[in-house]
């Protein structure tokens, strides 16, 4: 099915998506050139707002929210308190290197992410139509956890288990005299 | 197109603008009628009154990051139980309500271990 | 064509009562706070000042800030400082949207009521966190560490408290809990009773969001994050003016809609036993900020008469008690869920 790029422009839906889009990709654009370490995580806040919005915007509110809840305010969270507790110089000196030697790599590695994501998508749901503005009831999610995919779910619980008790272990002291 | 979802969620987004511009408001008028003279000492940030001592590192404690990580993983326990919560009477009337029960007190238990551990190791507690 | 006008209409009447509320909702709790601080502590404070009654006291508080010089330390990230007060200002203002008035009165009643009122709260922190940062200053770092700290330990038991009533209602929608606690809870001879779930068995639910609601609006006793003793005023340390204003402001607005939520999900929201119909949407407001000005006296109160608790205390409490007190409240609830 090929559409026009006029009648592209006709939907509110990709209006809308254009205005969440610009928003999420500066931010993501930022995250990795800004050369403090603190703005740096903050340009990331505007980039998952943005992929909530997204979201949103799809029908999809639990999952939008969900980005809300656990990235912006747990994740987010976990990285500015690990950043202050370590190596946080107050204020505008949390400089970062930007060391050139890096960036080639790090570009490649994004880019072959990026090709992965979007192949796997593409060939994925490409033939699916998807209705803006629609809600998916949190009640199907629900559904399918409980029952299609309990197993993952409790394997969750033992991933999560795994990464609280490893990150107990690297910042207990190693005289065993607690913290 | 404007259905109640899409009008529910602009209601929402204009929400969180007015509380912008409700902050923005107030600095606009502030910067309107303020008077403005920097410099001096007034800048210098705040020390009990003597001259800031040292400026840049400022470390703290590690304990900090195990709160915010424990909070994280109990975040997603969070994610996880409002849709089951949510079925938890769908789920009994169906006749399954006693397995989604255990299969969440399991899931919940796994990490009840983790918070144990955290508590028995001490790392929740101030010397 | 006419859904859409009076959508719009709509929202520019909600947006209306909404800063109506949140304003005027500011000021007389802030009045309240010294009236009732005075009282109980008996602080006699200024005989003339403010007119009768010193009503006009935090109306001058607010003026006198708003023409006070906007400062900005130096070495701060201005930009970063600039930002966390409307970080903060849009967490609390947007908390208002589903919080049901009446019926009909009420923002947006979203599907995902509670959940969504959780994850806009939990941006809260990141504000705190952003001017604790963005100051340049010992006190504010340290103060915005133990905000954040504080704000996430005790965000669990506000949430899992919150869950045990999602159990009981069937329903995230705050309108839908609710009616639900309009729902026949049991029937004595043809009387339909029906009873706030405070009373069908939630008083621990009930008790642990209070306390958590305290913990999370920063306040005596668990004001450790902004002790003036030891930390001058925590991460609010270097702002004045305005932005101190904004904070302010913030705090007494999420005083309210914690309250309001409360009130919501326990005490039968906008609700009146045994009255039904139109007339709800019109008593909804009354009865909702009846039992709202209640819970605030309480909170105001407990300030007064409690000593803080020491950091340590604060964090023992959250995680070692109130979240597995608030995991078995689930786990009770769940389970007369599913057996009976």
């Amino acid at each position: 099915m090929t559409v026009s790029i006029a009648d592209w422009f006709k939907e509110t839906a990709n209006w809308v998506f254009i205005l969440l889009a610009i928003p999420t990709l500066l931010g993501a654009w930022r995250t990795v050139t800004s050369n403090n370490i603190v703005r740096s995580v903050l340009y990331l806040v505007v980039s998952l707002g943005g992929a909530a919005a997204m979201f949103l915007s799809l029908g999809a509110a639990f999952v939008g929210w969900t980005v809300v809840l656990v990235y912006i305010g747990a994740v987010i969270i976990l990285f500015l308190i690990g950043i202050m507790i370590t190596r946080a110089p107050l204020g505008m000196k949390a400089e970062l290197s930007h060391a050139s030697n890096v960036r080639m790599p790090a570009a490649l590695l994004s880019l072959s992410m990026f090709v992965l994501v979007a192949w796997g998508l593409i060939d994925a749901f490409s033939n699916t139509a998807i209705e803006p503005f629609e809600p998916t009831p949190t009640s199907d999610i629900a559904n399918l956890i409980f029952s299609r995919f309990v197993v993952p779910f409790e394997v969750v619980s033992i991933v999560l288990l795994a990464a609280l008790i490893g990150g107990i272990a690297l910042a207990r002291r190693d005289d065993g005299g607690g913290a | 197109m404007l259905n109640q979802y899409y009008g529910d969620y602009i209601t929402v987004a204009v929400f969180v603008a007015i509380g912008a511009i409700l902050v923005g408001g107030a600095v606009a008028a502030n910067r309107a009628i303020a008077p403005r003279a920097p410099g001096g000492f007034k800048d210098v940030a705040y020390e009990s009154g003597i001259e800031p001592i040292g400026g840049g590192w400022n470390q703290s404690h590690i304990r900090y990051y195990i709160f915010a990580l424990l909070f994280l993983i109990f975040d997603v326990e969070a994610v996880f139980i409002f849709p089951w919560a949510l079925q938890l009477e769908f789920f009994s009337s169906i006749g399954s309500g006693l397995t989604v029960l255990v299969e969440m007190f399991v899931f919940v238990g796994i990490l009840l271990l983790g918070l144990v551990y955290a508590i028995r190791k001490g790392v929740l507690t101030w010397e | 064509m006419e859904f859409v006008d009076n959508f719009w209409f709509q929202l520019v009447l909600k947006l209306a009562g909404i800063l109506g509320v949140v304003l005027t909702g500011a000021l007389v709790v802030i009045y309240a706070e010294l009236k009732i601080g005075s009282h109980m502590q008996t602080r006699i404070g200024p005989y003339y000042a403010g007119g009768r009654w010193g009503w006009a006291q935090p109306l001058a508080d607010g003026l006198k800030f708003l023409q006070k010089e906007d400062l900005s330390p130096t070495g701060s990230d201005r930009t970063v400082y600039g930002f966390a007060p409307y970080v903060v200002m849009m967490a609390t203002i947007a908390v208002f949207v589903v919080v049901p008035f009446g019926p009909d009165m009420v923002g947006a009643n979203l599907d995902l009521g509670a959940f969504y009122l959780l994850a806009i709260s939990s941006l809260s922190v990141l504000g705190v966190l952003m001017a604790g940062w963005s100051s340049a200053n010992k006190y504010s770092l340290i103060g915005g560490l133990r905000a954040a700290a504080q704000l996430i330990a005790y965000e669990l038991p506000l949430v899992l408290a919150v869950v045990a009533v999602v159990i009981q209602a069937g329903t995230m929608s705050l309108n839908g809990i609710v009616d639900a606690q309009q729902q026949t809870w049991f029937t004595i001879g043809s009387f339909n009773i029906s009873a706030p779930f405070i009373i069908q068995g939630q008083i621990l639910g009930f008790a642990i969001f209070m306390i958590a609601a305290v913990a999370e609006l920063s306040r005596i006793p668990f004001d450790m994050p902004i002790a003036e003793s030891e930390l001058t005023m925590g991460y609010l340390t270097e702002y004045s003016g305005i932005r101190f204003t904004m904070f302010f402001l913030g705090e007494y607005a999420s005083m309210i809609s914690l309250s309001a939520i409360a009130a919501t999900l326990y005490l039968g929201g906008y609700a009146v036993p045994g009255v039904h119909g139109n007339i709800v949407n019109l008593l909804g407001p009354g009865v909702l900020l009846t039992k709202v000005a209640i819970l605030v006296f309480v909170i105001i109160w407990i300030r007064w008469t409690w000593p803080r608790l020491r950091e340590d205390q604060l964090q023992t409490l959250a995680w070692t008690w109130l979240i597995p007190l608030a995991l078995l409240n689930i786990a009770i609830v769940s389970i007369f869920k599913v057996v009976f």
